[in-house]
């Protein structure tokens, strides 16, 4: 009799820390326990903590391993399955058995990854049982294409691309488009640096989105859509694919689907390696075979997109939001959220922050709860010193506004965006200078190039940043870069261009003395920028053990074992900090400045 | 050549195919990348100017018109596993490959590069291998997984 299930994660972090190992051994347990019959397998998409991975889940009880290793699955069979005790010393801090009591799972509000981690993604009749395709078949049978969209727009959902534009305001402008035939494309074009929700979502509940193409395509009347999927995502494209089948051969896509007069199917097309093609028109160029270059708009998409036909695109985690909207009404999702933004959204957290992953909370929540209390803070011993929201066109926002709620108009007024979701937390050993060069260095390489200001005018603020960091910044810098940056966002056709200053805008708005102490003083505070520091053996530390030494790569670590103290040749040095990790008295420091 | 006719085949000629086409001739090309006799049999399958071809297999940065190693690695270079160490790993890799970014190793195994946000972060320094992800990279590791290849897995 069967009194266990396992979930292993095999999201793609999990995997690639180990997670097929791990389940392979487990079965290979199981099978020398006799426990085969007892205890079953499943295999679900992303859990969340990434960091924590592979981690695991076992029901009924609900109990949560985190690391777990191959070398770990004997003890778990013994102990746990066989004698009932959890391992203590793979449970979340060692500490809470159920899932409830992690600050991590208990602050989230699940709609969008509600199956992600707990259905196995790979068949069907597990979405159907946890309530799959109930809005479809509402919508087509009980409800008229008016009523689906008009039902959207009361629940106030808006895109959770970027931009947030309302989408039953969409959805009807592409119902009363002219224009035939009609198509639906989800985008899931996911380019922005660390944001991955919407591979999650496509890697562990791949129904949820094409439901959500489906209704949407029986809203506004189109037979056709496309998933436009990039191609560094290829468990997310192969999970999309098995779906899709899974879908046509249930008859949920395809001809008279649910046995009604309503016709639907998808196809699946993959890119190639192009950020701008996340950008709506650019989009419709790549899935056409073109190169994917924006064009100006209007026409927007829905009047005139794909082979010039009115053509509806909505983003991956919009779309899974669809039936939670049809299901539970639109008044239920509308409980959750602030006034303009309702429902929840799904953040990948990132950088010096305990829980790094992804999670969903309540639209509205502070930055503050975000961070602190979903994420943990950052580790012991560090200092919060901003927040990067937005990806590379969002913004930083320092310590003192993480009360700000989080809200598509509120980050905006502070001069972040709510993005796609991507948050990465940074210390006090960030540079912001860097940190905002870092983000320019992407946009200029994604521009496109149609538009000269952005391809032009990025990479000469990328000039400007690299001159700083490098130590020769001049006072004419700072104006000259916000003038660039106002330049750029006139005159860009897309969200890309329009949007590629912000990272340096809000790190020069809010981190102003960074760049000050760049140019004036030729210093990097946070002793990140190596042309800008120098490294530094403090003479009482030292005890002359060698380490330094022994990992320098460029022999800059210098002395003789026992006759304390070492030195560091400032003209041989690199940087690479490999002496700083390798000291046993933390004797070696980096000081902003250069030497001398 | 007959597996090139057979996989044009499995495509419709239509303009949209284009890039699944592109992704499928350098797939099963030995050195993954594309010739020009490639850009022109896909052209002549489409009907469609050679330059149109052309114009998109330079636009996407995952298309190659110079051949590279059998195996293409590919480093994440996105914000957070910059933060992590990718330049410690970029480096660490060219020193065990002996090779620069964009190179090939003299055995043509492999070619090093940098990519976009593969989107795994909670896992960085990251990594792909071919469609293999490989997380919270350090030299060990590293050298594990080259090794792994290096032995054809």
């Amino acid at each position: 009799m069967r009194r266990l299930d396992v979930l292993v994660c095999s999201g793609t972090a999990c995997v690639s820390s180990g997670s097929t190992e791990v389940k392979e051994s487990l079965a290979q347990a199981l099978a020398d326990s006799d426990l085969r019959s007892e205890v079953r397998i499943l295999e679900t998409g992303c859990m969340g903590p990434c960091e924590l991975g592979p981690v695991m889940m076992i029901y009924p009880e609900g109990t949560f391993y985190v690391k777990v290793s191959p070398d770990d699955v004997q003890e778990i069979v013994e102990e746990h399955f066989l004698k009932g005790r959890p391992v203590r010393r793979l449970l979340w801090e060692g500490v809470a058995p159920a899932l409830k009591e992690v600050p991590f799972f208990a602050r989230q509000h699940k709609l969008v990854l509600a199956n992600c981690g707990i259905i196995n993604p790979e068949r069907i009749e597990e979405y159907i049982a946890r309530g799959g395709y109930e809005a479809l078949a509402r919508a087509v049978s009980e409800m008229s294409p008016e009523q689906v969209i008009s039902e959207v727009s009361a629940s106030g959902l808006r895109g959770r691309g970027g931009a947030g534009f309302p989408a039953g305001k969409k959805w009807e402008l592409m119902r009363n488009a002219n224009g035939s035939p009609k198509y639906i494309v989800c985008n899931a074009d996911e380019g922005d640096p660390g944001a991955f929700m919407d591979r999650a979502v496509l890697e562990g509940d791949p129904h949820a989105v094409i439901e959500g193409m489906a209704v949407a395509a029986y809203a506004v009347g189109a037979q056709r859509g496309f998933v436009y999927v990039r191609a560094e995502y290829p468990l997310a494209i192969s999970r999309l694919e098995e779906a899709v089948g899974q879908a046509r051969r249930m008859g949920l896509l395809g001809d008279s689907i649910l046995e009604t007069d309503f016709s639907f199917d998808i196809e699946l097309r993959m890119g190639a390696g192009a950020f701008v093609c996340g950008e709506e028109t650019a989009l419709i160029a790549s899935i056409e075979g073109k190169r994917g270059e924006p064009r100006p708009r209007p026409p927007f998409p829905t009047e005139s997109g794909l082979w010039g036909c009115p053509t509806m695109i909505n983003n991956v985690e919009t779309l899974a939001c669809v039936r939670h909207v049809v299901v539970g009404g639109a008044d239920k999702f509308a409980s959750v959220g602030t006034e303009t933004s309702k429902g929840t959204k799904v953040f990948a957290l990132a950088g010096q922050i305990r829980n790094t992953g992804l999670v969903e909370v309540p639209m509205g929540i502070s930055l503050r709860e975000l961070v602190m209390e979903v994420g943990g803070g950052v580790p012991e011993g560090r200092n919060l010193k901003a927040v990067q929201i937005g990806g590379p066109s969002g913004g930083c926002l320092p310590e003192k506004l993480l009360d700000v709620p989080v809200d598509y108009e509120s980050l905006g007024e502070h001069g972040a965006i709510m993005g796609s979701g991507g948050v990465i937390v940074l210390d006090d050993t960030a540079c912001m200078v860097n940190v905002a060069k870092f983000f320019l260095e992407f946009t200029a390489d994604e521009s496109c190039g149609k538009c000269v200001p952005c391809r032009v005018g990025t990479s000469t603020m990328l000039d400007i940043l690299s001159r700083i960091v490098a130590g020769q910044g001049t006072e004419a810098d700072v104006p000259r870069l916000k003038e660039l940056a106002e330049s750029i966002k006139m005159g860009s056709l897309c969200g890309l261009g329009q949007t590629a200053p912000n990272p340096v805008l809000s790190t020069l708005r809010y981190f102003p003395e960074e760049y000050e102490a760049h140019i004036a003083d030729r210093a990097c505070p946070a002793g990140v920028c190596p042309d800008l520091v120098h490294y530094l053996v403090l003479v009482d530390q030292c005890r002359a053990c060698d380490r330094c030494r022994q990992v320098c790569p460029t022999g800059a670590a210098q002395g003789a074992p026992g006759t304390p103290p070492y030195h560091i040749e400032d003209e041989l040095c690199i940087r690479c900090g490999a002496c700083v990790e390798a000291c046993p008295f933390d004797a070696i420091i980096v000081k902003p400045g250069r030497k001398g | 050549m007959a597996d090139k006719q057979e996989i044009l085949s499995r495509h419709p000629r239509s303009e949209d195919r284009l890039l699944a086409i592109l992704h499928d001739l350098q797939e099963a090309s030995p050195d993954n990348s594309l010739t020009r006799d490639d850009l022109a049999l896909v052209a002549d399958h489409l009907e469609l100017p050679l330059s149109r071809v052309h114009d998109a297999v330079t636009f996407y940065s995952m298309f190659s018109l110079r051949p590279r190693g059998r195996h293409l690695i590919r480093v994440c270079d996105s914000p957070h596993c910059h933060l992590e160490g990718a330049w410690s790993v970029m480096q660490e890799l060219k020193r065990q490959l002996g090779i620069g970014e964009g190179e090939t190793t003299e055995d043509g195994l492999f070619t090093l590069e940098l990519s976009s946000c593969l989107g795994v972060c909670g896992v960085a320094p990251v990594m792909m291998v071919d469609e293999e992800m490989v997380g919270n990279l350090t030299p060990d590791r590293l050298r594990q997984v080259i090794d792994r290849y290096r032995e054809g897995q």
